[in-house]
């Protein structure tokens, strides 16, 4: 079943080798590397998967401030963890973000460790960002304090960066055709991020779990931890290098696909896939409406994926 | 110095004789200088004050396992005795002292721009509390849940979405 599943990067690698022939637009590429220099003082957060305790303060305190809908359970209801959801993100059946949930705490239960460990998905803010990239109306942008935000008011609703994202992270505000809304976490940009303040998870969590400050600074940070502890962290951050590097960063206690992470992320950039893939742009303009079929189809059959071979009757 | 007015400011219950002791001699300290029950309150926001039984705790674990080492004696954990095996009494007690409350503040980000600071990741209060009372109880079986320690108030069952601020159910799976 799962041979047949067509996941969004590899899908975006198909993109590219169509997109090959457009590989003369070289000048278009170097540009849009070029266009895209890091911000050297951006902020990030550094998670530390083995302070987390799962309470669900970010969860809580990321609702409130963000004014989003009531949660079927409060905060504080733990038996969350042991939801199953088909729909769940990296094919595994666990809750993921959704337009309700900008974050999402999980629980893994790992052989060998005698404490279930917990960990925090959000937005994780690329440095070069595969949604921003595949919007074709530049939708998005990437803030010099390191958020990723979103302007709905040009949305078109197309779900490219959907897509796009490796994290599986934007997700589509249903029930609103007419006004499109992509929703996912802003890294509190508007209401603290602007003004050199932690967002809400962050000055929320009791475990310090979310260390915020200068990427920079928090690599290094990260570092000493494991060099201090190498016993107690797997040697590796995740995020320095995913993706082309996220502003979110990871430390864990075991391997990382053990607590939940898509360890197969490319290191490169997802802008690069990206990149040759904007290159069709011209001519997506003329067949817009094929394409935008086809990524719905698509999407819509990464979504029934687990849904356990009901075959999709809208196809 | 000042270690007498730090006492006084900081604590709610506090042996006289601790203060007394403080100012002048130079030996550390054992637990008949420590006080006896402390009311955490210096945070509280989402949750109610925490009772913390200063002297029980004396009983079952080494002053440095909460102070490091400063209060004079050379610290237990391993990886700060390298440097710290003969820091003197430190010149202030409270965790509140080092362990700043705005942690992630434009101010207190900024003092990593000074490459000499050698201790670069030193928590918050909030983050130093919990890591050190709940990492221990999580080792030795002591209270580790929320409200074990400290009720919620209606600031946090409002964030929380909990109690009278809990959702109407949605008539789905139940769990309550
Ligand atoms: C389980 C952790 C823990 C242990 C063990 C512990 N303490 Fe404390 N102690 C605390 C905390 C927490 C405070 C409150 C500090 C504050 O006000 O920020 C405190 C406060 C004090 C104070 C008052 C300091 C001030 O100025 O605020 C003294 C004196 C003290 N402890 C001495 C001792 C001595 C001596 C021992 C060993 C016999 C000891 N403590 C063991 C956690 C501990
Ligand atoms: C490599 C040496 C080194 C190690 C290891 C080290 N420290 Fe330090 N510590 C320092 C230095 C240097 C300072 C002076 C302030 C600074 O640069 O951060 C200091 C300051 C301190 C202070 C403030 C002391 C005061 O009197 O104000 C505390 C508390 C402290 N360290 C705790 C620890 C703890 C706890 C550990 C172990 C987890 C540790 N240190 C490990 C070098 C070290
Ligand atoms: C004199 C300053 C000072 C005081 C007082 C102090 N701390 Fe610390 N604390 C530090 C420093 C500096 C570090 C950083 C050490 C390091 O790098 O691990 C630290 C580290 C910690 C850590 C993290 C240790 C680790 O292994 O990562 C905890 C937890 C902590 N302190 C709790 C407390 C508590 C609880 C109190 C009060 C009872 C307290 N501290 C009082 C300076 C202080
Ligand atoms: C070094 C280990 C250790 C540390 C650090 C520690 N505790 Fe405890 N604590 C215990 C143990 C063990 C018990 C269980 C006592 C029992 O069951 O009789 C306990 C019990 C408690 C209780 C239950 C009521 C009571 O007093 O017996 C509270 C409340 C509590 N601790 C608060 C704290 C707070 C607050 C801190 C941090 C400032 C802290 N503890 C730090 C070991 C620790
Ligand atoms: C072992 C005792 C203990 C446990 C267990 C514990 N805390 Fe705390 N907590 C404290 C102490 C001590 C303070 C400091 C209180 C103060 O100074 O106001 C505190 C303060 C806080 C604060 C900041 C003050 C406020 O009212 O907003 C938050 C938030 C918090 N705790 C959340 C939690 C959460 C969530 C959990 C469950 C994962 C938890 N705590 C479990 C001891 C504990």
């Amino acid at each position: 079943m799962k041979n047949k599943i067509i996941n969004r990067r590899n899908f975006i690698k198909g993109g590219l080798g169509g997109a090959v022939v457009a590989s003369q637009l070289k000048g278009k590429e170097s540009q849009a590397a070029g266009a895209f220099d890091h911000y050297p003082d951006s902020m990030g957060v550094l998670v530390d998967v083995t302070r987390c305790v799962g309470c669900r303060s970010c969860e809580a305190a990321c609702n409130q401030e963000q004014g989003l809908p009531e949660p079927e359970k409060p905060f504080n209801d733990y038996s969350v963890f042991d939801e199953v959801h088909p729909h769940g993100g990296h094919g595994r059946e666990e809750r993921r973000t959704t337009e309700y949930n900008y974050t999402i705490v999980n629980k893994y239960n790992v052989p060998g460790v005698d404490h279930p460990l917990f960990r925090k998905i959000q937005c994780n803010h690329c440095l070069e960002p595969a949604c921003l990239t595949s919007c074709f109306v530049n939708a998005y942008s990437k803030t010099p304090e390191g958020a990723v935000v979103y302007d709905p008011t040009v949305c078109v609703g197309c779900r490219t960066c959907m897509i796009a994202c490796p994290f599986y992270v934007p997700t589509f505000k249903y029930g609103s055709a007419f006004k499109p809304r992509i929703m996912k976490c802003v890294f509190c940009h508007e209401t603290r991020l602007k003004e050199g303040r932690p967002p809400a998870c962050v000055e929320i969590c009791p475990q310090e779990a979310l260390t915020f400050g200068k990427r920079t600074d928090l690599l290094e940070m990260a570092k000493s931890r494991i060099r201090s502890n190498p016993d107690k962290y797997v040697d590796h951050i995740y995020g320095e290098k995913e993706a082309g590097g996220t502003a979110w960063l990871y430390l864990s206690p075991v391997e990382f696909d053990k607590v939940g992470f898509d360890v197969h992320v490319p290191h490169e950039p997802v802008i690069n896939f990206v990149r040759d893939f904007l290159s069709i742009v011209p001519m997506v303009l003329l067949i817009w409406p094929a394409l935008f079929t086809g990524f719905h189809l698509l999407s819509n059959r990464k979504d029934a994926k687990s849904q356990h071979d009901e075959d999709n009757q809208e196809v | 110095m000042s270690q007498g007015k730090n006492v006084q400011r900081t604590l709610c219950i506090i042996a006289v004789g601790s203060a007394l002791f403080w100012s002048g001699l130079g030996y550390a300290m054992d637990a008949s200088d420590a006080p006896e029950v402390i009311t955490m309150d210096s945070l509280e926001n989402h949750y109610d004050p925490v009772e913390f039984n200063h002297l029980e705790h004396t009983e079952m674990a080494a002053c440095t396992d909460c102070h490091h080492h400063t209060l004079g004696i050379p610290p237990t954990n391993e990886s700060c005795v390298k440097c710290h095996e003969n820091s003197p009494e430190a010149d202030v007690l409270s965790c509140g002292d080092c362990h700043l409350t705005d942690r992630f503040g434009i101010e207190a980000l900024a003092t990593l721009d000074d490459p000499q600071l050698y201790h670069r990741g030193t928590p918050g209060l909030k983050g130093a509390y919990h890591l050190n009372c709940v990492g221990c109880h999580q080792e030795v079986g002591g209270p580790i849940g929320c409200e074990d320690c400290h009720t919620m108030k209606d600031a946090g069952k409002k964030m929380f979405k909990a109690g009278k601020y809990a959702p109407v159910s949605k008539g789905e799976k139940g769990g309550h």
